[in-house]
């Protein structure tokens, strides 16, 4: 038990100390990459000093706006594409296939359609993560068991209440299963589009940094954009684990 | 030791001495003019006395099921009349409690809100729910389970959770689909036990239905055995127990005497089944 719990951190420590080690003797140029103490101090300077708050704040806004457009929108087209047995045979193909698309080629697109700005930006990032989430609503309502629906006859419950006291919280695992992979994707879909489309944001701070070849700032920004990613994946799968637990069986 | 409240959540006996009442029942799935059709049950005619525990033996694929989804009021019969205490089924009739094979607890509730959950739908005030749900908690041995959730617990357990959920119903008519399929032989015999306690306690009419044998003979006042596809009954035995039987009667020289007349009954269905399956029909 404890043995598997430090295996992970051991490894992280490790490998930030062979970094650190390589910049420090000079087997990487400074001009490629910094030690990750640096990282770290240039990472507390940009949060002390407030420079790129702003930038913060429209990436993790734009984040928190795909993510639940995503998880509302991929859920309910999850149960109508499930409800229909023949939309389901003809779109079934391309849920499986559809991760094999670069969603970025579309970007020209939604630049016509939606202009420079978030409103692309978010419609890129939903487009990227919302097929996880129909493909998690569709997993989740076939995993539901045929006796659920049974018993949820026999104890006399309505369709609807059928629907929301047995049929969504049978499913409730799986579908967070795939909110948990919309805000990953969302994640990437929005910094990617950052660099691509956008005056503002954590994805367009990094590609000015490098235009301008401020190293220092520029991965102080890559750390800050790891760190949150990892603790909101950390938390999430904290909930998801709790969730699992219950359906192990 | 189990402490009885003073007004016992049992229930009354059924207003009518005859319980359950099925006339010339078929069920046939898929289009009756179809080739294809499946000609799943009967015509089965059968009464079921107001209190009785009867059960129902097979070879797969009778149409044992079929009969039970027809009392629940799951599925109607494609020709004859099932009622159920002088009123025809038409829906899941009231008083009429199910138990599956599968397990059917609900994984993200507690033992104890499991157990509630169709009192709270028939909106009962809450200390009622409270005072059955303590009862039921106690009867099949789950108090010290009350917080617990279904993945903590045995398969047994769990399906004790749904026959006291089932229970509190306080159901005139109780139908158990196999509902010890998924357990070992000694939990079932235990199980058996408890089923006997709780329709003596009830007063409510069982049909059990069962692959088993051995749980027939030793739980049912009678037994019914029916045949390959389509399902008819071709015998039923009357076991003759008192009512206050346990699993202790395995031991018992007409237990084996009542489990080898049911397998003589049943062996040549069971052959013709197996036969059915090797020419590819089931």
């Amino acid at each position: 038990m404890t043995y598997s719990k430090i295996a992970t951190p051991a490894v992280v420590v490790g490998l930030v100390l062979l970094l650190e080690l390589s910049c420090r003797l000079g087997w990487i140029a400074p001009t490629v990459l910094v030690p990750p103490s640096v990282a770290l101090v240039s990472l507390i300077e940009i949060l002390v000093s407030g420079q790129f708050n702003s930038a913060i704040a429209v990436t993790v806004s734009n984040v928190v706006v795909a993510t639940v457009l995503a998880v509302i929108g991929g859920f309910l087209l999850g149960v109508v594409i499930h409800a229909n047995d023949f939309l389901r045979r003809g779109v079934e193909p391309f849920l499986a296939s559809y991760y094999a698309v670069p969603t970025f080629i579309f970007y020209p697109v939604f630049i016509v359609l939606l202009g420079v700005g978030n409103a692309s930006i978010i419609a890129i990032a939903v487009l990227l993560s919302i097929v996880a989430m129909i493909t998690a609503t569709l997993n989740g309502l076939d995993r539901v068991p045929a006796v659920l629906g049974k018993t949820s006859r026999v104890l006399k419950l309505s369709p609807i209440q059928a629907a929301f006291l047995v049929k969504l919280p049978a499913a409730a695992p799986y579908l967070f299963t795939g909110a948990r992979l919309s805000v990953a994707y969302a994640f990437i879909g929005v910094i990617a589009s950052e660099f691509l489309l956008s005056g503002n944001g954590l994805g367009y701070a990094i590609a000015y940094a490098y235009n301008m070849f401020e190293n220092r700032t520029m991965y102080g920004l890559m750390l800050l954009i790891i760190l949150l990613v990892t603790v909101t994946n950390m938390a999430l799968s904290a909930v998801d684990r709790r969730l699992q637990a219950r359906i192990r069986r | 030791m189990l402490t009885k409240p003073k007004a016992a959540p049992g229930t009354e006996a059924s207003p009518h001495p005859v319980a359950v009442r099925l006339t010339e029942v078929t069920r046939v799935f898929g289009d009756p003019r179809s080739p294809k059709r499946v000609h799943a049950l009967g015509p089965v005619s059968l009464e079921l006395r107001a209190g009785e525990f009867f059960s129902v033996v097979g070879p797969s694929g009778c149409g044992k099921s079929t009969l039970l989804d027809i009392l629940a009021g799951l599925n109607p019969p494609s020709a004859g009349t099932a009622e159920f205490d002088g009123q025809p089924i038409r829906g899941v009739p009231d008083h009429v409690g199910v138990v599956f094979q599968e397990d059917a607890s609900f994984a993200w509730l507690t033992v104890e809100a499991n157990i509630a959950f169709g009192l709270k739908r028939q909106g009962l005030p809450a200390d009622e729910i409270r005072r059955r749900v303590d009862y039921a908690l106690a009867f099949m041995g789950l108090k010290d389970f009350r917080h617990a959730y279904p993945v903590q617990l045995s398969g047994g357990m769990r399906q004790r959770v749904c026959i006291a959920r089932t229970l509190v119903l306080q159901p005139r008519l109780i139908l158990l689909d196999e509902p010890f399929g998924a357990l070992d032989q000694q939990t079932r015999l235990i199980m058996g036990d408890e089923l006997l306690r709780m329709w003596r306690e009830t007063h409510a009419t069982v049909l059990l239905i069962t692959h088993s044998l051995d749980e027939a003979a030793m739980l049912s006042d009678r037994v019914g055995v029916m045949s390959a596809r389509p399902g008819k009954f071709i015998g039923t035995f009357e076991t003759g127990w008192p009512k206050d039987r346990d699993s202790r009667i395995v031991t018992h020289p007409h237990f084996g005497e009542l489990t080898a007349r049911l397998w003589e009954k049943l062996r040549v269905e069971t052959m013709k089944h197996m036969q059915g399956e090797a020419r590819g029909e089931a």
